[in-house]
């Protein structure tokens, strides 16, 4: 598991470094600015790239917890419904809310509370955050496969209670929130988004980030190295439950509408599908994974339609046929290659152009292998 | 609430939590010899409602029910081969994503070739008589299911405590190395485990969804869950514990919606296995086991 | 080492292809105009989604072009698959408006159009609903239309059938977290309470859930006459036959979504007796046009191997109107604008198979009369019309 990447790389290797990477940024800009323009034309493909997005936060923040932790969390859908609703109820214009709370009515204190959507953002990571500290004071304390069922179970009970009739003056309950404002454009989504990314990853080099893989190799030794086992773990936690706190706020403000049935577990494990493809313990990976996911879910539409080639029907396909395969490429993934795409390597410039390199090298060694009559390559 | 609706609640609990216990039965097995939860144990349980609904459409009953039974451990042990056995050097978290695989590629394969849409269970006659005792009215397979359980897990712990097989299959729970080391076929044990697991899921399933009367892909998802959690409660890796659990529960969910709090039948579960995972981890009837260094 | 290469190569090549793929879109000729249909082909709506997209599928052999102008254009049908799920309906519906429809049908289940609604009024493309009834999907959004009765007016529906029928108490049943079950239950119990009926019990029941006994068990505890449960179809034949089972004998009611064949065929004799609230019966066709289209629809089902195709469903003869609706506006309009489509839609009138359409200020087909049926002898029969002031 050795990390190709070292900080202490060649003046000249730095600098070829830093011109990629500004390349890259002023790419990606430009991308960003022809999708804004062209919003009409490209909306497919524009509400693809933002569900990817938005997974992409929530996966990095699960792999913090769950690769770079340890910590085999399973209740990422429950703080992303915290995240969302907070974003939901406090965004909703305010003249529009007595219609969409049609049956029961808005609670008054909330009636006329209306706060910018970044600020509504940070409300709901913060509760996200708060609820987690509450919750990781009696669930860190057990193994891995407790804290999982732990987890899970308290994602269930959140989404009860978000649904509870009790509470409909909150939440509306069963009905549902909607009429949820957008984004005013893409550059403050994709900017948010690769603000969270780039905090956790700050945290992740840091000496918190240190800590947390400590903990994750050898629970054991990392305490009896002095380091508070409970503190930083709920740290983790917490941080964690933030950023998917905040992926579920945008999830909020990319569906424009959403209801309790939104958050389910399926959600969860989705996002862990998305970690464990990427690599768990990659961060570079949980992006990728959500990309690919994300797109590979829709690219793989076809095998729902029946598929006629030379007029003959091939019987297979049929509605439900997509998810079937998907499940089978999880699986392979999970059986044959568990570190997933990237291990637990992150991207890196020279890795790249290795990478890249290595296709010439591999075409020549299978022609030789070939000639040689069967050598082991 | 009248004595009659009370006693009916009762009835309708006890039913329920008979066919939780069988279900909870296969998780602890797994779980004591394998330290994994087999995620897809609700799901087999589903796909065996299935079975017997296509059996039955050419079989009669009497050779429909065991042809069932008998897929369904295969299944049970199919599963364990292809997805767990080629992880079981691998860190736990692998085998526990791989389940969660496992039960996800089940779903989606019930919805494919099933579609969403319920179906049917057939009836097997007999069964779904209905009796009226007083003001009380169920059919025989709700009397039938919490008789059965105790009948069948008493049989169960027989075979733990007094075969060569059940001896293999504590043996290697209570220390994995070590009983390779001795000699026992760790294999063949697994496979056992997972077949009883399985077998036992097929008799809860045909209880549960004869009373229940329709199939869809996702009948097995939550009562799954529910079931390991039945399983903690009562002591992972201890049967009469998993049983207790599934009665406790069965009971449990029915008084909630029996007292008007419907909405949180399910999160009364999950806050009763955190309240036994804080105050006693090791369940009911769990014992303590220690941490080696 | 080899293989994770492979892998590599080949998802990122899955990436390229798709990205390629989504960019290409279909060449559309001169003369083809686009009608968007936004239906749940799979998840929990997947059966009614299937029989209104059949629906239109027939209108569209049976008028396959429209007339703009002095031109002749085909009318091609673009299909996407909303899963019955909200998150999945967001991309369906962006996916639509990428292929410029004119105009979406759709949908059934009414938690995913008010999720899409937005877009395809961020877009200006109108949609016309065909079944689906929460007043929330046309309700703020100028573009949405829809074909059907809405849920308030089918909840006063069933409470005046009830209170008629001297059903004085009920019991509700509805679905946490489902906002066409909890909604239609609560104008029911509106309704209901207004009439002077009493409520005698309200139960909810969580999404996949199969065991209703607890919540049977009180409801027979409290002995109502009629029993109100919209649900939908995966749900419905459990509560029928468990509520038999138990002994009740109250009569079980619903609305739209129970007129499905699947639920006769799961619930078995017990579904004898059930009551309803839908939009069609096909014994009794308004005009010319539902006269044709009750032996052609069974002519169509016939031919494509539709299940039980003796009895048609109401979705489908709801998509059937949403797409006559379609082609007329645009003939109206004269053009392929999306906005003026939309505008002549405002003050269309339409002699569609389930009665005359046309729709008031939210968008919404100003129908005043519901079919009330009920099960008989294992087939929905007609019992009465009802008509709301």
């Amino acid at each position: 598991m050795k990390n190709t990447q070292t900080n202490s790389a060649s003046p000249l290797q730095k600098k070829k470094n830093f011109t990629a990477n500004l390349i890259t940024i002023i790419a990606g800009i430009a991308l960003i600015a022809f999708l804004e323009a062209n919003k009409s034309a490209f909306s497919y493909q524009i509400s693809i790239l933002e569900r990817s997005a938005v997974m992409a936060v929530v996966a990095v923040s699960m792999n913090l917890l769950t690769g770079f932790t340890g910590l085999f969390s399973l209740g990422q859908a429950g703080f992303m419904a915290i995240g969302a609703y907070t974003v939901a109820i406090f965004t909703i214009p305010v003249q529009e809310r007595a219609s969409v709370y049609y049956v029961d009515g808005i609670a008054p204190a909330l009636a006329n509370v209306h706060l910018p959507f970044w600020l509504a953002l940070l409300v709901g990571g913060l509760l996200a955050a708060g609820i987690a500290a509450l919750i990781g004071i009696p669930v860190l304390r057990l193994k891995s496969d407790y804290l999982a069922i732990a987890t899970l179970g308290f994602s269930e009970i959140i989404r009860a209670l978000i649904s509870a009739p009790q509470f409909n003056k909150i939440t509306n309950g069963s009905y549902g929130l909607k009429n949820i404002p957008a984004f005013p454009n893409l550059f403050v989504f994709f900017g948010i988004v690769i603000l969270c990314i780039g905090l956790m990853i700050l945290l992740i080099n840091s000496s918190y980030g240190r800590v947390f893989k400590a903990i994750r190799e050898d629970e054991v030794a990392a305490e009896s190295m002095g380091i508070n086992l409970f503190h930083y773990k709920e740290l983790s936690f917490v941080i964690s439950s933030f950023f998917t706190g905040v992926g579920g706020g945008l999830l909020a403000m990319f569906m424009r509408s959403i209801d309790s049935k939104t958050f389910q577990v399926t959600l969860t494990y989705e996002i862990l599908l998305i970690v464990v493809l990427g690599g768990i313990g990659s961060v570079t990976g949980s992006v990728l994974g959500a990309f690919l996911i994300t797109f590979g879910k829709e690219w793989l539409r076809f095998f729902d339609e029946p598929l006629v080639i030379a007029g003959v029907s091939i019987p297979l396909f049929r509605t439900g046929f997509r998810m079937v395969i998907f499940s089978i490429i999880l699986m392979l993934v999970v059986l044959f290659h568990s570190r997933g795409l990237m291990g637990s390597n992150e991207f890196s410039w020279p890795g790249f152009v290795r990478w890249l390199k290595s296709f010439p090298a591999r075409f020549t060694k299978k022609k030789k292998a070939v000639s040689d009559g069967g050598e082991k390559s | 609430m009248s004595s009659t609706t009370f006693l009916q609640q009762c009835l309708t609990g006890i039913s329920l939590g008979g066919a939780y216990a069988l279900i909870a039965i296969g998780y602890t097995l797994v779980y004591g010899i394998l330290r994994l939860i087999n995620f897809a144990h609700g799901d087999i349980f589903m796909m065996a409602g299935y079975f017997m609904i296509f059996a039955m459409a050419v079989f009669p009953w009497w050779i429909s029910i065991p042809l069932v039974l008998i897929i369904t451990t295969i299944l049970g042990v199919g599963i364990e081969r292809v997805a767990y056995k080629p992880l079981r050097t691998a860190p736990r978290m692998s085998v526990m994503i791989s389940a969660i695989g496992v039960s996800y590629l089940l779903q989606n394969l019930a919805t494919y070739l099933f579609t969403a849409l319920p179906k049917g269970y057939p009836e097997i006659p007999g069964l779904k008589k209905v009796y009226q005792i007083g003001g009380l009215s169920a059919s025989f397979v709700t009397f039938l299911t919490p008789v059965l359980t105790v009948a069948l897990v008493f049989i169960l712990i027989q075979l733990i405590n007094h075969t060569k097989i059940g001896m293999a299959m504590r043996a290697v729970s209570k220390d994995y190395e070590t009983a390779q080391l001795m000699g026992i076929k760790i294999d063949r044990t697994i496979s056992f485990t997972f077949a009883i697991g399985s077998l036992l899921a097929g008799v809860g399933s045909i209880l549960y969804f004869t009373d229940r009367m329709t199939v869809f892909p996702f009948s097995g998802s939550l009562p799954g869950l529910k079931c390991f959690v039945a399983a903690v409660i009562g002591g992972i890796g201890n049967i009469p514990g998993a049983v207790a659990g599934g009665f406790i529960l069965g009971l449990g969910e029915t008084a909630m919606v029996a007292m008007g709090y419907s909405t949180f039948s399910d999160a009364f579960t999950f806050i009763l296995l955190i309240i036994m995972l804080l105050i006693k981890p090791t369940g009911l009837f769990g014992e303590k086991v220690t941490d080696k260094v | 080492m080899k293989m994770r290469k492979v892998f590599a190569v080949g998802l990122s090549a899955v990436l390229a292809v798709s990205m390629l793929a989504g960019c290409g879109g279909s060449s559309s000729g001169n003369k083809t105009i686009k009608i968007g249909v936004f239906e749940p082909q799979t998840g929990e709506n997947g059966g009614g989604g299937l029989q209104e997209v059949q629906g239109i599928r027939y209108a569209n052999q049976k008028y396959p072009t429209v007339k703009i102008g002095n031109d002749t254009y085909n009318v091609k049908l673009v299909e996407v698959d909303n899963k019955s799920d909200k998150t999945e309906a967001v991309t369906a519906a962006q996916k639509l408006v990428s292929e410029k429809v004119s105009v979406v049908l759709g949908s059934y289940g009414s938690g995913v159009s008010i999720a899409a609604g937005q877009y395809f009024a961020d877009a200006k493309i109108p949609a016309i609903g065909c079944s689906c009834t929460n007043p929330q999907v046309t309700k703020g959004n100028d573009f949405y239309f829809r074909v059907c009765f809405l849920d308030p007016f089918q909840g006063t529906v069933m409470a005046n059938y009830a209170w008629q029928n001297n059903l004085k108490k009920a019991a509700v049943i509805t679905q946490l977290g489902d906002d066409y079950s909890s909604g239609l239950g609560s104008f029911f119990t509106t309704a209901y309470q207004k009439l002077g009926g009493t409520i005698a019990d309200s139960e909810q029941f969580q999404t996949n859930q199969t065991d209703f006994k607890a919540i049977l068990t009180n409801i027979k505890a409290a002995n109502p006459d009629i029993i109100f449960a919209p649900s939908s179809i995966t749900t419905a034949p459990l509560i029928i036959k468990q509520a038999r089972e138990l002994g009740i004998k109250s009569v079980i009611a619903a609305g739209d979504t129970w007129e499905n064949s699947t639920i006769i065929e799961n619930a078995g004799k017990d579904a004898e007796g059930i009551v309803l609230s839908t939009f069609y019966d096909e014994s009794d066709p308004a005009n010319d046009e539902g006269k044709s289209f009750v032996t052609g629809y069974k002519e169509y089902m016939k031919n494509n191997k539709v299940e039980n195709p003796d009895i048609i469903p109401a979705v489908s003869a709801l998509g059937y109107d949403a797409y006559l609706c379609a082609i007329k506006a645009i003939e109206a309009a004269g053009s392929t604008d999306t906005t003026k489509i939309r505008d002549s839609l405002k003050t269309l009138k339409v002699d569609g198979v389930t009665g005359s359409i046309s729709f008031d200020e939210n968008g919404d087909a100003k129908k005043d009369m519901a079919y009330i049926k009920t099960v008989q002898d294992g087939k929905f029969k007609f019992l009465t019309t009802t008509k709301v002031q």
